[in-house]
């Protein structure tokens, strides 16, 4: 099956419930079209995005990961996404010693009215990561 | 097995049995994704009993359907591959627990705005994503298990912060529906900014003889208990069970038995420019009455200006001067709490707006609302700062503060209408005159604004679309405005004698403050955000706290007065009601690994985790289930219900197939 298909990059995207989950819906409503690579785990809030969870993900087969919440200052448990900014730095320094590329994590802050902002972001992400082919840490035969 | 014999209480512990219903939408989302293709691969998937397509899954006979399933097919576990939760997950929570499951034990999977919708030509890819997304619900709907909502009970007391006209109507209304409300004003009088305009458009009745009656109406309400001159220092707890903790400033002055009369004003001394109620016009004493309609009447010193005299003590018939009096407090047990702190004027002295501050004659919108007022320091006359005499020529320019991407970008929405009417006053009281209004454009929607604006034009009143570039100032403190009209291109320079900017409203200081205090989301603009800009315009995201007036966003006297309304019929559903449910995904420690190191206490912004005894404690009422304080949590022993480890991990995994 993935023999005779052009390799398109699989990216896991965490978005919170209250900004960038909505962020997404919006795009679906103002029908922004995206490359289907994307794969979104809703979590309440940015602040439970764990380094666990990202990590798993790279090591499951993700070819990026993308980090979402809502702006700064927006947070709806007031200040959840500072945290979020705080274990982003150290998921960034993680991903150097992995030896993996810094274009497959991204932290973007996307409020539930940016549609258009969050389709730009799946498409800019995902033409960096079909430049760098597929993650190294992916498993052999995992699609 | 007959349906009769199916053990209710294993239906949601036993091992999952996952019904799949995958939505259609109509052709939303059956016109780009192979429906039936994505339900014959959930039918493969492990733990799915079942698997079908619906037209409509949210309409009633797809709800039947899912009803009808779990009985069948004694399902304890449900998925839907459809739209957005945000939407419909409560509907389909709902469905489920009428058919005896577990509400949490419900899982939606978003196949239309996630995928149809966006991948419209890439019919193929769709299908294959939305086969994806269901194999990632299906692996996270094995491992949800069953939550418990909350119940708590609900204090029967309002708390409403700010009495000016929002916060008056919020409170009135609550008391009306018999309920008891402490209303707190900072000031030493009630009233707000209402209380300091002249007329109000479009009507131009007089503000005070329109609030002032409601002004006395909160005073008798026996259900208010009025707090002048106080200020909200603490709260804690949660919804219905507020602990609050008011300052009330010392007045220096006995309430009960002052009587206003104002003896003691005269008598005093001390001057100082009335900053309070006439925008520094004028002057006042160090002992005053805020403003002759004041609610309560009653006198109040400055003692950052008295000189300890005694002059006041010894004109008082009654006793009432209490030099040494102390701030007192009150701690008082609150069920909700409305918000209506108000705003600020916007301040253009510190940037000197069109000479705002260089020059005597330049003065803002609300300084002529005090010249302009029939009990204002001047009893009503307009006049130019500089010298005190009428002025024959007025400008006035809008949007000062605001539309202005260096200063505040939003619209201010009142400004526009205080200006047309201040100019219909000016050309009334003085026939001679010659007003012209600079503006970018004109905003008068809703119900008898637009004729106003006609009714100003009609009255000879001049507007110029422009916004000027200089101002200067002739020898006679005149002013020379260089303005361009944008409809001709004509650049125009204008002498006038006065200059009214057209200030729009900031977030107030006071309302930044109870925002910390409470711990209410702010906007980009620094007004406070509603819970949803929509369906939830009065709400905030905490339960139990209501936002209305201008401390949510500049809006004119009728929207501030609906709000109140609003804010009050919002709250006192709790009241009414008794009690609150909150929220079933809250955090759980599991006190066998728990190692009680505190890491994750400060990690919760509502205080809901402690070290008590050497233990964890989580006070669920306060947990909002937002999952921070798991992620801090060395051990592990903190899971966050219903995005737990594993259930994300397990969604992780099934991104992803292996094939050999």
């Amino acid at each position: 099956m993935t023999e005779n298909k052009q390799w398109e990059p699989k990216i896991v995207a965490f978005c919170c419930n209250w900004c960038s989950y909505g962020g997404a819906d919006t795009a679906g409503m103002g029908r922004f079209q995206q490359p289907a690579s994307l794969r979104i785990i809703r979590v309440m809030c940015s602040g439970r995005i764990d380094p666990l969870h990202v990590f798993n993900a790279f090591l499951e087969g993700a070819d990026a990961v993308l980090v979402t919440g809502c702006h700064l200052g927006d947070c709806h448990y007031v200040n959840g996404n500072y945290k979020t900014q705080v274990r982003y730095d150290f998921m960034e320094d993680m991903v150097k010693e992995l030896g993996l590329e810094p274009e497959r994590l991204h932290l973007s802050w996307i409020s539930a009215s940016e549609g258009e902002k969050f389709a730009n972001f799946v498409r800019e992400v995902t033409e960096q990561v079909r430049k760098l082919g597929p993650s190294p840490l992916k498993p052999e035969g995992v699609n | 097995m007959a349906q009769s014999e199916i053990n209710d209480d294993t239906k949601n512990t036993d091992e999952p049995r996952i019904g799949v219903f995958i939505c259609e939408c109509g052709v939303n989302i059956g016109g780009v994704i192979d429906c039936h293709a994505v339900a014959d691969y959930a039918g493969t998937l492990p733990d799915v009993i079942r698997s079908s397509v619906n037209k409509y899954t949210c309409s009633d006979s797809g709800q039947s359907e899912i009803k009808q399933a779990i009985k069948d097919n004694n399902l304890n576990r449900v998925l839907v591959a459809a739209c957005t939760p945000k939407t419909h997950e409560p509907i389909f929570r709902a469905c489920v627990e009428e058919a005896g499951l577990n509400p949490y034990l419900f899982e939606f999977v978003n196949i239309r705005e996630h995928c149809s919708w966006i991948h419209m030509q890439e019919k193929e890819a769709a299908t294959e994503k939305a086969c994806e997304l269901v194999r990632m619900g299906v692996s996270r709907a094995s491992k949800l298990e069953p939550l418990q909502s909350n119940e708590v009970p609900v204090t029967n007391t309002a708390l409403v912060i700010g009495a000016g006209v929002a916060g008056m109507q919020s409170a009135l209304d609550i008391a009306d529906m018999g309920y008891k409300v402490y209303l707190v004003e900072k000031n030493p009088s009630i009233g707000g900014k209402m209380a300091q305009l002249d007329k109000t458009f479009p009507t131009n009745d007089c503000s005070i003889c329109i609030l002032g009656p409601k002004m006395v109406e909160v005073a008798r309400n026996k259900n208010i208990e009025l707090m002048t001159y106080s200020e909200v220092e603490e709260v804690d707890g949660y919804v219905g069970n507020f602990k609050v903790k008011v300052r009330h400033k010392a007045r220096y002055v006995d309430v009960n038995t002052c009587t206003g009369c104002g003896l003691c004003v005269e008598k005093c001394p001390v001057e100082v420019p009335n900053t309070e109620f006439n925008e520094g016009i004028g002057t006042r004493k160090a002992i005053y009455v805020p403003f002759p309609q004041a609610v309560p009447l009653r006198a109040v010193i400055d003692k950052s200006v008295c000189i300890d005299c005694g002059a006041c003590s010894r004109a008082c018939s009654s006793n009432s001067i209490i030099m040494e009096q102390e701030d007192t407090f009150s701690e008082l047990d609150i069920g909700v709490i409305v918000v209506t702190a108000g705003f600020d004027v916007y301040d253009p002295e510190p940037t000197h707006d069109f000479g705002y501050g260089l020059y005597d004659n330049v003065i803002t919108g609300m300084e002529l609302e005090r010249l302009i007022n029939a009990s204002g320091p001047t009893m009503g006359k307009v006049v130019r700062p500089s010298d005190v005499k009428p002025p024959k020529k007025v400008g006035f320019i809008q949007c000062v503060g605001s539309r202005d991407k260096k200063r505040n970008r939003y619209c201010s929405s009142f400004c526009c209408m205080y200006a047309l009417k201040d100019a219909q006053l000016i050309r009334e009281k003085y026939p001679d005159s010659e007003v012209y209004i600079m503006y970018m454009d004109m905003r008068t929607p809703f119900r008898n604004y637009e004729e106003f604006y006609d009714r100003a034009r009609d009255m000879g009143i001049r507007f110029i679309r422009g916004k000027p570039g200089k101002v200067t100032e002739n020898e006679d403190n005149g002013l020379k405005v260089r303005v361009e009209d944008t409809l001709t291109n004509d650049i125009i320079d204008l002498d006038l004698d006065l200059l009214v900017l057209s200030v729009g409203a900031v977030s107030s200081e006071s309302t930044e403050r109870i925002r910390q205090i409470l711990k209410v989301s702010r906007a980009a603009d620094g007004f406070l955000m509603e819970a949803h800009p929509k369906l939830k315009p009065v709400d905030t995201t905490l339960d139990g706290i209501f936002i209305g007036g201008v401390s949510q966003g500049p809006k004119d006297i009728p929207y501030s007065v609906s709000q109140g309304s609003a804010c009050a019929a919002r709250a006192t559903r709790y009241l009414a009601q008794g009690k609150a449910i909150t929220e079933g995904i809250t955090v759980e420690v599991n006190p066998d690994i728990c190692v009680a190191c505190g890491i994750c206490v400060p990690m919760c912004p509502f205080q809901a985790l402690s070290i008590e005894d050497g233990k964890l404690n989580i006070i669920k009422a306060l947990c909002k289930g937002c999952g921070t304080c798991a992620v801090a949590c060395p051990t592990g022993a903190l899971q966050q219900n219903h995005f737990r480890n594993d259930q994300l991990l397990a969604q992780v995994k099934n991104v992803f197939t292996f094939e050999e």
